[in-house]
């Protein structure tokens, strides 16, 4: 407070006068300090002087007239002010009182200094700050500062700066929102995004106008309000924009879900281009004077429309390409990635404003355009500074906004009150935003998949909150063309106010209510909790598989476009390389143990969650054995006191217990975990650690299955007789083998036969017999394609020679197959850029190809086996394809005549991976080494220090070092975890096996 | 490679697959063209490689359960029927179905069935009764890192207790009916 004062008063002697001062280059302002005029850089010292609105500088398009009239009421006040400049006297002095000096810069680092803290004075309170929403408190630090300078200097001296606004902090904001933005969400709204922006913006704007003018011929408006129809419709326009800072301040508190969060951010962002241009268009007419508008001027309107936007998007996607092509080439000067990011996409948004085109649209397309490219080229340092500093510049641009938007409404000159036009514009932008909202989404559901229900309408028609934009665009206007300006500037400043204060305030609550009316009858119990998540999961498993969106016509030929073109020209031809991707690991694996290490605490109170659990239900004892052990022998383990106090009758609070665990711990599904955008937080939190997590954790169990397929094929086989198979892989080490043939086969056969055999495989066992012949005959006679289903099962008897060797027959079944799926996995990953975490793409990409190239070695177990224990050391799907030719030559060399297929196919692969692997990876290899030849490598390297996928491995053998890795990293190594029910009988059984 | 679509899908298949799954005809030609996009080696099948290729699916904890579900018992590929037969559990049930389906024996939307469907993924072995175990892998995929084997167990214990009427430590499909609130799994 006492500094804030402090520059007030000094502001005042200190502001520059001189309402001439248009366009000088920020830096101007301290060197030209002497001159007692100063054309201080209005530009440059924007936060702190009320007066000089820059000319011709900032954005706004065309509204050029309107800027220069808006400086009058403003620079009458500095007039004053500008005299008494600092002429600090003559004479040598020890001590100069340099103030003019640092004018500029130290207010605005005051400024920030008072924001920051108050950011961190909201946060100190964790229950305040989730009902009372940031931004309203933020808006009341303003009025109570506004107040407080109104009181010590009898008029206003902050405002918030048109120019300060557009050129600084809106771009900061909308540059943060669109490099951070879910692209595709994004893109899977787009419809509904553009249809709510361009046909919403233009029905408020209109119907606002109208029912505004109405209201004046009524006379519900007062007389002092000089203004026609088009001063209406005008006003109308700029205040029925829904404020991109504004929603984003409130949305990302209240937790809606991902698809109604981003169709109102989208819309906010896109109807900027809308507002601005109805603006311009209206600007215009008023200059010309309504009774001069001719027909021709509103085809320009239109055209000028389509231009504004369109033309902003390319600007922006321009330099999207020209960012991500020089991100490739910044591998000798990491320093400076982060700045290439800034500059071009800041260079976005100043060229969209130059060329009067919508420079957000511009600005958030090369965020979303060049996010993909730039994140995989630059490096994993340069990729958190840039999320760093974007987030902070944002949240400081969103901070000193609000504030602004709280002092400006003090000053009471620019206050021109009337009751009916107030109340007029509130009950009218509601009233139309709600029923603008419900046209459109009926309409829109006919349309959509999943259609927008009632909720999320009231949320959105609840969410339409104006802010700094419209509030900027009203302070713009020219007083003297309309003569009702200051009436208009007062109602935008109560229509900011209201909804953000109000609806801000009270979104939440409604949200909630809205949500979840029935979670206050009734808790839900611990099956329903867990069952709910599991339907989630599967829910939204089955959207991805039905590929949901329906549009992947469209998408799929961008993909292809992108893969064949795009990347190549944007992507460094390195970024796949393995040195990188052994790099990244490293990073991933320290993360992780780091994060794990952290939790240690965790750990172990949350430990006692298992003893009090359980309190004796007598009835089942049996079923508690665990617990019930760990609870008589569990004081030892007992770090919490609070168990003791857990006595009888705690059934209650353990279910809360029971609650709280799974409700912290179980996963969110995909869809439903909100902060897809957050200014506060970094998204790598929660998210992307379950993300990873479960990727890692899957491509973990993919990888088993896919080998221990060979063993429960075998033993599904077997299992008929007997259920209940036992846990030894040793046994199923001959046959099985020849099943995989069977499996990988079958991609090969099909598409022969699809026409006519499609869905008849009716007999899955004896097909099984027959096709393992197939395979086999198939490569022999090297014909696999008009080879006819029949014929195997007349082969039959002829192979399936004891002696065949299986791993020929695994490899041929290979070749076919990645012959069929040779192509996709590049073309995969471009897909997964959008859902996987990019430290995780390349491993993606790995282990779809490892998924290949897994089935093809013959991979005893041995080789097998380290690999998955690598993949899990390496903290994900690591690829560690390579088989070690030795093993290749062993199991191959038994095989006659298909060793010459074999190793004629096999190399050629080995080949490839090893061109690629070995040269970067020889140390990798060398450590992986070890754990082929045995299984359990002890101590032997560096600790694997990767949080342990908690779930069984398949077999006994398998998951020995798993529970190595594991106790390990966790400071109370669990035990391992209860054996997998045999999978008898149920080939399906994959994954599940693998838990 | 999507974009050979709906073209090869026969009309009279169409109609067949709208009888047994109910879905309507452009839904049917969407679907195909999607299950079209899935099957990189277009042999007019998806081996469960062409599911796992689903980014989404990786990071979807319960994902290759759910892969596997697509595979009727004992195969590999599944075909575009067997797709659409699959999908067809989560159509959501319309209004007007409710009172017209008596002819049809039982819809594959059925909240029974789709009851069964989420049944089936926790019981590995087909026994109709979700086993400690079964539920303890069901849930170690779900959770975090951060909870441990000890709690995860008690967590599995209560539930079945929860569940388990006839106390046979097991969920049966009946017990596995009463559980889960009639909130609709609806999509489609």
């Amino acid at each position: 407070m006492l500094l804030l004062l402090l520059t007030a008063g000094t502001g005042t002697g200190a502001g520059t006068g001189a309402g001439t001062g248009t366009g000088a280059p920020p830096l101007r302002g301290p060197a030209l300090r002497s001159s007692p005029p100063v054309p201080a850089s209005p530009s440059a010292s924007p936060p702190l002087l009320l007066l000089p609105k820059p000319r011709a500088e900032y954005g706004a398009p065309g509204v050029a007239s309107a800027r220069s009239a808006a400086e009058e009421p403003a620079g009458g006040g500095g007039e004053e002010a500008g005299e008494q400049h600092h002429h600090h006297g003559g004479g040598f002095r020890v001590v100069q009182w340099e103030w003019s000096y640092v004018q500029t810069p130290y207010i605005i680092a005051i400024w920030l200094l008072v924001a920051s803290v108050a950011k961190i004075l909201f946060h100190f309170s964790q229950r305040f700050t989730t009902v009372v929403p940031e931004s309203c408190m933020l808006i009341l630090l303003g009025l109570v500062l506004g107040g407080i300078v109104l009181i010590a200097n009898k008029k206003q001296l902050y405002q918030l700066e048109p120019a300060l606004f557009f050129l600084f902090l809106l771009p900061t904001i909308v540059g943060d929102a669109g490099y951070f933005m879910p692209a595709r969400l994004f893109f899977d709204n787009l419809g509904a995004i553009l249809m709510y922006a361009v046909v919403g913006t233009l029905w408020n704007a209109f119907c606002t106008g109208f029912s505004l003018y109405a209201a004046k011929l009524v006379g519900v408006i007062d007389e002092r309000v000089h203004a026609d129809l088009l001063d209406f419709l005008l006003f109308g326009a700029l205040v029925s924009a829904v404020d991109p800072v504004a929603v984003l301040a409130v949305f990302e508190e209240v937790h809606v879900n991902d698809t109604l969060f981003i169709i109102v951010f989208g819309e906010s962002l896109v109807n900027d281009a809308v507002t601005v241009v109805l603006y311009k268009v209206y600007i215009s007419f008023v200059e010309v004077g309504a009774e001069n508008v001719q027909t021709v001027d509103y085809f320009k309107g239109v055209a000028s429309f389509l231009i504004v936007s369109i033309g902003g998007t390319l600007v922006g996607l321009v330099f999207a390409v020209l960012l991500g092509f020089i991100t490739r080439f910044t591998k000798k000067v990491r320093i400076i990635e982060p700045l290439f990011v800034f500059l071009l996409v800041y260079l976005a948004y100043l060229t969209a404003e130059l060329f009067s085109l919508s420079a957000i649209l511009s600005m958030t397309f090369c965020g979303i355009g060049a996010n993909k490219y730039v994140e995989a080229n630059i490096s994993q340092k340069s990729r958190t500074t840039v999320k760093y500093t974007m987030k902070t510049l944002a949240s400081i641009a969103e901070t000193i906004i609000f504030i602004f938007l709280g002092i400006s409404a003090v000053d009471k000159t620019k206050w021109a009150w009337d009751t009916g036009l107030v109340s007029c514009t509130l009950i009218f932008i509601f009233i139309f935003r709600a029923m603008g909202v419900i046209g459109q989404t009926w309409v829109l559901n006919r349309f959509r998949l999943v259609p927008l229900d009632k909720i999320d309408q009231v949320v959105m028609s609840y969410g339409g909150l104006r802010g700094a934009v419209a509030f900027a665009l009203v302070v713009l206007l020219d007083g003297e063309q309309v003569r009702a300006k200051d009436y208009f500037v007062a109602t935008t400043i109560v229509v900011v106010f209201f909804t953000v204060m109000f609806q801000g305030l009270t979104i939440k609550p409604l949200v909630k209510w809205l949500k979840v009316p029935r979670s206050t009858s009734r808790k839900p119990t611990i099956n329903e909790e867990i069952h709910e998540r599991a339907f989630d999961h599967i829910l939204t498993a089955v959207e991805d598989i039905a590929g949901l969106q329906g549009y992947h016509h469209w998408r799929d030929k961008w993909e292809q476009f992108d893969k064949n073109y795009l990347s190549k020209l944007l992507l460094r031809k390195s970024v796949y390389r393995k040195s990188e991707l052994w790099e990244a690991y490293q990073k991933i694996n320290i993360r992780d143990a780091i994060s794990v290490i952290d939790q240690g605490g965790n750990v172990l109170t949350s430990a006692r969650l298992s003893l009090p659990s359980m309190t004796s239900r007598a009835s089942f004892p049996e079923v508690t054995n665990v617990t019930n052990y760990l609870r008589e022998n569990g004081s030892g383990v007992c770090l919490d006191l609070q168990v003791i106090d857990n006595v009888p009758g705690a059934k209650v609070e353990e279910d809360m217990e029971t609650h709280h665990v799974l409700a912290e711990n179980l996963y969110k599904p995909r869809r439903r975990y909100q902060s897809a955008y957050s200014r506060h937080f970094m998204p790598l939190g929660e998210k992307e650690r379950q993300d990873r997590e479960v990727f890692q954790r899957n491509m973990k169990s993919r990888m088993e299955t896919f080998k221990s397929t060979r063993h429960k094929r075998h033993k599904k086989e077997r299992s008929l007789k007997k259920r209940r198979g036992s846990d030894s892989k040793e046994d199923g080490n001959e046959k099985p083998r020849r099943n995989v043939s069977w499996q990988d086969k079958d991609p090969v056969v099909v598409p022969v036969e699809s026409e006519e055999e499609k869905g008849e495989h009716s007999d899955p066992e004896k097909e099984k017999e027959e096709d393992e012949g197939i395979t086999f005959v198939a490569r022999k006679a090297e014909t696999p394609k008009i080879r006819p289903k029949s014929v195997p099962a007349a082969l039959e008897g002829c192979h399936s020679p004891p002696a065949a060797p299986y791993s020929p027959t695994s490899e041929d079944s290979h070749l076919p197959w990645k012959g069929g799926v040779g192509s996709p996995p590049p073309c995969v990953s471009v897909e997964a850029t959008k859902i996987i975490p990019v430290d995780l793409q390349q491993a993606w990409n790995q282990s779809i190809s490892s998924l290949e190239s897994i089935s093809s070695p013959p991979a005893p177990a041995e080789p097998v086996h380290p690999r998955v224990s690598a993949l899990s050391r390496l903290g994900g799907p690591r690829p560690a394809s390579y088989t070690p030719p030795g093993s290749l030559a062993g199991s191959t060399s038994s095989v006659g005549a298909q060793v010459a297929q074999g190793s004629f196919c096999f190399p050629e692969k080995k080949e490839e991976e090893e061109e690629e692997e070995e040269e970067e990876e020889e140390g990798a290899l060398q450590e992986m080494r070890p754990l082929m030849s045995s299984l359990r490598p002890p101590g032997a390297m560096p600790p694997p220090p990767q949080p342990p996928p908690g779930s069984a491995p398949g077999s006994g053998k398998r998951r020995n070092p798993c529970v190595y890795l594991r106790s390990f990293v966790t400071a109370p190594p669990p035990p391992p975890p209860p054996p997998p029910p045999p999978p008898p009988g149920d080939s399906r059984s994959r994954g599940p096996t693998q838990l | 490679m999507g974009s050979r679509a709906s073209t090869l899908l026969r009309e009279e298949e169409i109609e067949e697959i709208k009888k047994e799954t109910g879905f309507s005809h452009s839904q049917i030609t969407r679907l195909y063209s999607r299950f079209t996009s899935l099957d990189k080696g277009e042999n007019g099948t998806l081996s469960r490689e062409d599911f796992q290729r689903i980014p989404e699916l990786a990071i979807n904890p319960l994902g290759d359960r759910i892969i596997n579900a697509f595979f009727p018992e004992g195969e590999d590929q599944v075909n575009f029927r067997g797709f659409m037969r699959t999908l067809a559990h989560f159509r959501p049930i319309e209004d007007n179905e409710k009172n017209k389906n008596s002819s049809a024996s039982e819809p594959l939307n059925s909240r029974t069935n789709k009851l069964l469907f989420a049944f089936r993924l926790y019981d590995l072995d087909r026994d109709d009764k979700i086993s400690r175990d079964e539920l303890l892998q069901v849930l170690r995929m779900m959770v975090g890192v951060n909870i441990s084997d000890e709690q995860l167990g008690s967590i599995a214990d209560r539930t079945i207790q929860e569940a388990d009427t006839n106390g046979d430590n097991s969920i049966s499909f009946n017990e596995f009916i009463k559980v889960p609130p009639v909130d609709g799994e609806q999509d489609y």
